[in-house]
């Protein structure tokens, strides 16, 4: 049993996979918050996304389960914390090529002298060590193999997903007391509540990639190498949890300051409310990404003069991405709280307010049980559309090298080293397509559902159904 | 008016539907009248009946959604309903005017009102060409609807206008087409009652001179006697009466009709309960296979139970029941609870709570410093005596103080001067710590039940509010029998705890708030126009609960309200407010029956009086409240006051003792 490593960020995703469970607990029960909810699932898109963001968020999950392997172990050289998902793609990491290769390419993207067996030197593009190496001739055979390779991927996709949707489809069916058969013609009319249909076919097209992805990256490397040899798929894989991180660990730091200090502002009046009006507008005017550098500089300058604290190059990476977060999440609160401030300013003068002051109930009380409550949908939809705004800053920021630490796989240090990559000649795209193509997608569902959220949850759109 | 007049506007069985088609809300349901020009016809119903609907129908103005199923509605020989979109836009402004019950919202207040009379000349006014033509139309217009100083007014926005002209502007605007038939959906409900009254002659004027068919909607039967002609009463998207004003009021046919009037609060019904209307408008999704009054109905019988009512009588004087109606309507005689009456004569009780000099002043704030340049002054001294089990109606119009002398009295404002005597206490002069001691003797109803309850809260928690604060209940089957206990008392089930407020209709979540405040056994609540957001039959649900539970009680309540016919059947006290300031106080009887200050005769005047062969002899006031931030030098009232001298332009005049209980603030009566 090799031994487990909590790295901060991973503590606190998982406080965070407890508080949103919490939070789903909390709001079954309670009517105002589960009839939205409901309605965001009965969307076709709602569903949809959803199910592509969980796919996102069950890979960064299994990223954020670190332990430290056997050193002894050949497979684990020079690696001093591994995650569960380094496991699973044990493969994807350790099939270093030279440097440089196409995607689904067999042979490397730059020339080198070969010996052959006559002795004779040539400088040619030599065959590479892990991609298409079961091939004899790849002249001959690359096209019909990729095909091979592919139908199988799909095959294999196909069967995982009529496993899963077997298994739903029972447990829905005990769920709803109807029979199985009834049960598959009420979700191929689109009668269920909840889109199933959708739910299904967005499933399916998501199994039909990963099939062809797993079975292709068996044999190749699907989106190439980078200089170093490392497969750009792995990398790419390994990001989503970062630009998860950034995305929402951010939104829970800032949240309590917000929540806390808006509705303050806006409850008790008054100088109170002039301090954090002021506080707020400051920061506000201090440009973001100059309050990042010097924040990210003085902490590398911090780490660097106290080296001993920060033995592992892991822990200290981490470190760099919760600071990060840290201080996006300072930059990043004012404007949900300006929004709370202006909400509670309106509903402390409301009659159910005044209501409770006539009972003498405490102001602490008030906040807790009157205004909190009929603010929670400004949060969610803050937090939603938020999220999107802060894995693209994250790219943005590691871009001009004040984000990440450069050791950490993020879609932004991809694009970075991108920048070297387009102005060589052949020049070098996957590493930049690969990056764009997680990003954009994972970017695309998460606003799509953020609008069907703030539309479940605005209450003037909500009034007219 | 000639009988003979040509008929202007048609409606014909008109039906509208709203929502989906598998569950459509039958909105309307066959509804047919007809508007001769010169005639006004009120449409008269609650709230949710389809009377604004029927406006949107003829209109075409329909929320999305919203199909017309079947029916006509004809413009002389013209039916609307084949008119394509464009042609309907003529039409719209143009033949057909509109006024709506918002005028704040109604304006645009970014454009200035001469502009959006002019706007509206060019587009169904061909009569004028070139814009000098047409601004003078438009200074016409304004000058017709009697707006003072109209090229001043031209320019102004709407927001440096009063609600009074801005609804002037707006009947302006609806003028501009020259329209034959004006429809004027509650065109006074948002105003105060002597605005109201001015609105209403002005309506009355314009019809006279241009000789336009008004359709006129409204709630308000004192308003539908002061101005129409005849009068469709619906119900729940039926028309279920037609008749002339005078025979309507003089004998409405429909059991409906009947009750609406017996529901109505008044002086001589002080002694006895209002008739209610049990229960609520049935929803309109469903088909209704028998009488849609059904189970509200006192007098149905059984054959009710299976047939549909038919119509009796005339197209135009009729009604829609199975009963015949039958001459001898039995007249309600009040049993006047005598006994109790006279004791309240002969006993002086010692107040309970006492207001003197109470003043509330907010200060006005400008620059970057936030110096204060000025105050409000919402409330400038008032003082008022409350006796237990007794009821003072705080009356005047809005903008005048009276809610926020209630919210001060309750310490919600911080009063700025004078004092609130509790018994032995001085309110004003606790901390709110020691504040929240004495919150549990003195509660507050408000006006609009929607907004006076958490959404999130369940009822019982709501209800428990009060009871959790003050630490009445220690354990959680104490406080669910007590909210049982209170729910019983206001009239509702004990399940209605674990629903959520949304769950209610508007009365029955007044009744909420009521049992919210009685949680804590109060003494004295101020109910702040507890009754001005429902309908008359709700209404008086409401006044019956809150009476029945002083005289089981003995609360005292401070009753804040604009409603006079609602103060003479709930009040034993009176103070008129005017500009922060009490004008006139005394018993019912002083007040109402002989009213000393000029304000409050000329108030009590411009209340309608659902009668129509009633007339006025008081002429109604003119002009507007003006801004309490800068109030006029000497009397307040002086210059609206049609009795206003020399001496009232320099001081405020004191108060004078009429008699024991009746105190008035007039120079007038000083001498």
């Amino acid at each position: 049993m090799p031994e487990m490593v909590f790295l901060w960020t991973d503590i606190l995703i998982f406080l965070l996979v407890a508080l949103v469970l919490a939070f789903i607990n909390y709001a079954r029960k309670r009517p105002h918050l589960s009839r939205p909810w409901k309605q965001v699932f009965s969307s076709r898109i709602g569903i949809s996304t959803l199910i592509i963001l969980l796919f996102y968020i069950a890979i960064g999950l299994l990223d954020s389960v670190h332990y430290r392997p056997d050193v002894n172990d050949e497979k684990n050289k020079g690696a001093d914390m591994l995650s569960t998902l380094d496991y699973i793609l044990s493969d994807l990491r350790l099939n270093h090529e030279k440097t440089y290769s196409a995607p689904l390419a067999t042979h490397l993207y730059a020339r080198e002298n070969v010996e052959s067996d006559t002795g004779v030197t040539t400088r040619e593009f030599p065959r590479l060590k892990y991609g298409g190496a079961h091939l004899d001739d790849p002249e001959k055979d690359y096209y019909l193999d990729l095909f091979e390779k592919t139908v199988i991927g799909i095959l294999l996709g196909i069967a995982a997903w009529v496993i899963i949707v077997m298994l739903m489809v029972s447990w829905l069916a005990v769920n709803s007391h109807l029979a199985f058969t009834e049960l598959i013609s009420h979700i191929r009319h689109r009668k269920t509540e909840i889109p199933w249909r959708t739910a299904f076919i967005t499933l399916l097209v998501i199994s039909v990639i990963a099939g062809i992805l797993y079975n292709l990256s068996q044999y190749y490397h699907v989106l190439g190498t980078d200089k170093v040899g490392e497969d750009v798929l792995y990398q790419a894989l390994k990001s989503i949890r970062t630009g998860l991180l950034i995305g929402t660990l951010t939104t829970l730091v800032m949240l309590p300051a917000a929540i806390l200090l808006g509705i303050m502002a806006g409850y008790f009046k008054g100088w109170i409310d002039d301090v954090i009006q002021y506080t707020y507008t400051t920061l506000n005017s201090i440009p973001g990404v100059l309050l990042i550098a010097a924040a990210i500089l003085m902490m590398q300058i911090y780490m660097s003069n106290h080296e001993a604290d920060f033995t592992s190059v892991t822990e200290r990476a981490d470190l760099r991405l919760l600071f990060l977060c840290l201080i996006l999440g300072v930059t990043s609160w004012t404007g949900l709280c300006r929004l709370l401030r202006a909400e509670t300013f309106k509903l402390s003068e409301l009659d159910y307010v005044q209501a409770s002051r006539s009972f003498g109930v405490g102001n602490f009380t008030i906040i807790f049980k009157h205004i909190l409550p009929n603010v929670v949908h400004i949060v969610l939809i803050t937090v939603v559309l938020d999220f999107s705004g802060l894995v693209l800053a994250e790219a943005v920021l590691s871009y001009v090298n004040i984000g990440v630490d450069p050791s950490t796989n993020s879609w932004g240090n991809m694009i970075n080293s991108a920048r070297l990559e387009m102005a060589r000649e052949p020049i070098v795209w996957w590493s930049l397509t690969a990056s764009l193509i997680f990003m954009f997608t994972l970017v695309l569902a998460a606003n799509l559902f953020s609008d069907v959220v703030r539309d479940a949850f605005d209450p003037r759109l909500r009034s007219q159904s | 008016m000639s009988n003979e007049q040509s008929t202007v506007l048609t409606v014909k069985d008109l039906s509208t539907h709203l929502g989906s088609e598998a569950k459509p809300v039958r909105a309307l349901d066959a509804v047919s009248f007809e508007v001769r020009a010169g005639e006004t016809l009120a449409l008269l119903g609650e709230s949710g009946c389809g009377k604004s609907m029927t406006a949107l129908s003829i209109m075409r103005l329909l929320p999305a959604g919203g199909r017309i199923v079947a029916g006509n509605v004809i413009l002389h020989d013209q039916s609307i309903l084949d008119l394509t979109e464009s042609q309907m836009r003529n039409i719209r402004g143009g033949r057909i005017g509109m006024i709506f019950q918002e005028p704040m919202t109604s304006l645009n207040p970014v454009m200035t009102i001469g502009e959006q009379i002019l706007e509206s000349v060019r587009l169904h006014d061909d009569t004028v060409n070139g814009s000098q033509q047409q601004k003078k139309r438009a200074l016409q217009l304004l000058k017709d609807v009697g707006i003072p100083d109209i090229e001043r007014r031209f320019k102004e926005y709407p927001h440096q206008l009063s609600g009074g002209m801005k609804q002037r502007v707006m009947i302006a605007i609806a003028l501009a087409g020259n329209p034959e038939v004006l429809i004027a959906d509650e065109p006074t409900t948002a105003l105060d009652v002597t605005i109201q009254a001015q609105v209403l002659n002005l309506l009355k004027d314009l019809q006279k001179k241009k000789g336009m068919a008004i359709l006129l909607i409204t709630h308000d039967l004192g308003v539908v006697a002061e101005t129409a002609d005849r009068i469709a009463v619906m119900y729940a998207g039926q028309i279920i009466e037609q008749a002339s004003v005078n025979d309507f009021f003089s004998a409405p046919k429909h059991p409906y009709s009947q009750k609406l009037f017996d529901s109505l609060p008044s002086r001589h019904k002080r002694h006895a309960a209002l008739a209610m209307i049990e229960g609520q408008v049935p929803a309109l999704t469903k088909q209704f296979m028998v009488c849609r009054f059904l189970d509200r109905c006192e007098k149905r019988i059984t054959e009710c139970e299976t047939n549909m009512p038919p119509w009796q009588g005339e197209d135009k004087n009729g009604f829609r029941c199975l009963l015949e109606y039958k001459k001898s309507r039995k007249k309600k005689t009040a049993k006047v609870k005598q006994e109790q009456q006279q004791i309240a004569a002969t006993q002086a009780v010692a107040e309970k709570l006492s207001l003197s000099g109470l003043k509330v002043h907010f200060p006005i704030h400008k620059g970057i410093f936030k110096r204060t340049v000025g105050h409000v002054k919402a409330v400038d001294g008032i003082d008022l005596q409350l006796k237990p089990g007794k009821t003072l109606a705080l009356v005047g119009e809005s903008g005048c103080g009276k809610t926020t002398a209630g919210k001060a009295l309750l310490q919600l404002i911080k009063p700025t001067g004078g004092t609130v005597s509790y018994g032995e206490v001085q309110l004003n002069e606790l901390t709110e710590k020691q504040m929240r001691g004495h919150r549990r003797d003195l509660q507050i109803i408000f006006q609009d039940p929607v907004s006076s309850m958490n959404p999130r809260m369940l009822v019982e928690d709501i209800i428990a509010e009060g009871l959790v604060a003050q630490k009445i209940v220690n354990s959680r089957e104490e406080r669910q029998k007590i909210v049982a206990d209170l729910l019983d008392k206001v009239g509702l089930p004990a399940e209605a705890a674990q629903r959520y407020p949304h769950e209610f209709s508007g009365g029955q979540r007044q009744r909420i708030c009521i049992a919210r405040a009685l949680a804590v056994n109060p003494q004295v609540i101020v109910c702040d126009e507890p009754t001005s957001a429902l309908d008359v039959s709700v209404q008086a649900q409401i006044l019956n609960l809150l009476k029945s539970l002083q005289e089981s009680m003995g609360l005292s309540y401070l009753f804040i309200t604009h409603d006079i016919s609602v103060v003479s059947y709930l009040a034993h006290e009176v103070a008129v407010m005017y500009l922060g300031k009490v004008v006139e106080q005394g018993t019912i009887e002083e007040v109402l029956d002989n009213p000393m200050h000029p304000y409050t005769k000329s108030l009590l005047a411009s209340v309608p009086v659902p009668d129509p062969k009633y007339q006025r002899t008081v002429v109604p006031l003119e002009g507007d409240l003006p801004s309490p931030a800068n109030p006029p030098h000497g009397c307040y009232f002086h210059p609206r006051c049609p009795v206003a001298r020399q001496q009232c332009h320099s001081n405020y005049p004191a108060n004078r003792q009429v008699s024991d209980t009746h105190k008035v603030a007039c120079i007038e009566l000083q001498q």
